[in-house]
């Protein structure tokens, strides 16, 4: 299951979706009187709705910026400068700098054979690219212990080959890749199926070659669906705990990403430095939605239609 | 020949290719090990440890705390969405993008900040222990966990149905003399019913694997508040592999179902619509 998208497509062109929303709050204050709720319904579902949110989401933010700091900032900065956190961070990075672009090589090809090309099995392979999305967590990372782990299917041929893939870097990058495996595919697929094959047909009719009309006339076309997958599949690379927590063996500044740091630190006891670590996450996290806002903002009549699956 | 038609565009071959390599490479060989572990055990062995009471304990809690998480998801988050579709007030667009954060939040991160908070001494939890009611490290603190996960669900799937609704059905239900109430529950509720029962779906089938944000809070205590994700990864470091894998599979038939249901949900919304 994809994160839902809110977009508001159908429109095909920028101009027609201004107008098109313009019209729509013009009459929504027009009919306001006659369909509206009374004043104090109004502000008691609006304060309800706020409640629930702040007991769910902005207490819980605001623990972690006032623990963040409780010991000031010097002790902040140091949690965030440590080796072992250096570590953890450079190993984040790697990781999602492998398995996002990857990905995104993957979201691509499969979105121009599925939108493009109508063949025999395409719902099947539809449904198998959405199974990691299905797939909880620890068992993403469980397949890869049963693959590569001591007493895995090829445990015994790795071990005589003095590979390591388990409890080390290749286990992390290989189990990022799986929870990540969907996003910019599920993104960009109803986004090409919605925008038809005319325009690169055209291209190949004037003699454009396959990678001049990829070039010149798809990734035009795609850029902000391709940018919002990616921005999607970026904060779950960099943020994923329990898939990477099954094969990282947690060992510091080796195996240790981000996220698993954040654990090793609360399970000490350490909850400042935890916090601060975290706040890194959460900085993250906000510029994930900052990014998705202003896209949905600015290109969602472009974007394809993606709620639910 | 795969392709059903003829077409002059370039790339089929390459495009999919790749795409069943990579897809193969990734998901289907690793989830081969898994259906291959499985085939190891026998019938009784796998039934057995699917039917070990800390394991229907634990596939109880989850399956309980994710369909009580998604109910308050479904009440709320029909609220929400109505709320900031419907209303203008301060900072309705930061809210709006703030609903996302548990999507973009790193599930450890919400884990610590959610235990942190209903914690005995926490800033919402000694409120509640004041009450006598216990949240973190409880089935209360499961839930709390879970209902964040699903949060942006059914919020994310009502909101674009409730801004397509044509302003007109409603005055006409107002101008035949249907009162605030009536023209709710019987013109728009109705229209939003697919929609809230996809959002209730996704959040479930969220919420049933979610690990990160759980660990922090349950206290994980066998057969008291410890999550089936959680036995997962307690047999695998035990070396149970195949307590691992059976429990497992047992949970990917159940996610399976779930999403054959909310497959079957939107064709049938689809056909509604």
């Amino acid at each position: 299951m994809v994160e839902p998208a809110k977009s508001l497509s159908g429109d095909k062109t920028m101009a027609g979706g201004v107008t098109s929303k313009l019209a729509l709050k013009r009459r929504s204050s027009a009919a306001g009187r006659v369909i509206g709720e009374p004043a104090v319904i109004r502000w008691l579902l609006i304060g309800a709705a706020l409640t629930y949110l702040g007991l769910f989401l902005f207490v819980p933010l605001g623990v972690i910026f006032v623990t963040a700091f409780q010991k000031g900032a010097a002790f902040y900065l140091a949690s965030l400068t440590e080796p072992d956190a250096l570590a953890a961070l450079r190993l984040t990075l790697l990781a999602a700098a492998i398995a996002v672009p990857l990905n995104l090589v993957f979201g691509i090809a499969a979105s121009w054979a599925i939108a493009k090309f109508d063949f025999h099995g395409k719902n099947f392979l539809l449904t198998l690219i959405d199974l990691p999305f299905s797939v909880s967590p620890v068992v993403s990372g469980l397949v890869f212990v049963l693959l590569f782990g001591a007493q895995g299917l090829w445990g015994p041929w790795l071990r005589e080959h003095d590979i390591k893939i388990i409890f080390a870097v290749p286990g992390i990058v290989l189990a990022t890749m799986f929870v990540t495996f969907p996003f910019v595919a599920r993104e960009l697929i109803p986004l090409m199926q919605s925008q038809g094959n005319e325009e690169e047909e055209a291209a190949i009719m004037l003699g454009a070659n396959g990678f001049q009309m990829f070039w010149r006339v798809t990734l035009p076309n795609i850029k902000w669906g391709l940018l919002y997958g990616v921005i999607l599949c970026n904060a779950r690379a960099m943020g994923e705990f329990g898939a990477v927590s099954v094969v990282s063996g947690h060992i510091r500044g080796l195996t240790n990403t981000l996220p698993l740091h954040v654990e090793i630190l609360y399970n000490e006891y350490n909850f400042v430095g935890a916090f601060a670590v975290s706040s890194l996450l959460v900085f993250l996290a906000f510029v994930t939605l900052g990014v998705k806002s202003f896209i949905e903002w600015r290109f969602g009549n472009q974007l394809a239609e993606s709620e639910g699956s | 020949m795969l392709l059903k038609q003829r077409t002059i565009l370039p790339g089929f071959n390459l495009s999919l290719g790749f795409t069943l390599a990579y897809l193969g490479l990734i998901i289907l060989i690793p989830l081969g090990a898994l259906i291959l572990k499985t085939f190891e055990m026998s019938a009784s062995q796998f039934l057995g440890i699917l039917s070990a009471p800390r394991t229907v304990a634990a596939f109880r809690l989850t399956f309980g705390a994710a369909a009580v998480g998604a109910s308050l998801n479904l009440v709320f988050g029909l609220l929400i969405a109505w709320v900031l579709v419907r209303y203008d007030f301060a900072g309705k667009k930061w809210i709006d993008s703030l609903v996302d954060l548990p999507f973009a939040l790193p599930t450890a991160v919400a884990g610590i900040a959610l235990t942190a908070a209903y914690a005995p001494n926490g800033w919402l939890g000694q409120h509640f222990a004041a009450l006598g009611i216990k949240t973190a490290f409880s089935p209360l603190g499961v839930t709390i966990a879970l209902t964040f996960i699903g949060l942006p669900f059914v919020v994310r799937t009502v909101e674009p149905v409730l801004q397509d609704l044509e302003a007109e059905v409603e005055e006409a239900a107002a101008s035949l003399g249907a009162n605030r109430w009536q023209t709710f529950s019987r013109v728009i509720f109705p229209t939003l019913v697919p929609a809230l029962l996809t959002g209730f779906a996704l959040a479930f089938a969220r919420a049933v694997g979610e690990y990160g944000s759980v660990v922090f809070i349950s206290g994980n205590m066998p057969m008291k508040t410890e999550i089936v994700p959680l036995l997962i990864m307690t047999k695998l470091e035990q070396y149970d592999y195949h307590g691992a894998v059976a429990i497992a599979v047992g949970m990917l038939i159940v996610s399976f179902m779930l999403l054959l249901f909310i497959n079957l949900l939107q064709w049938w919304s689809r056909r509604k619509a």
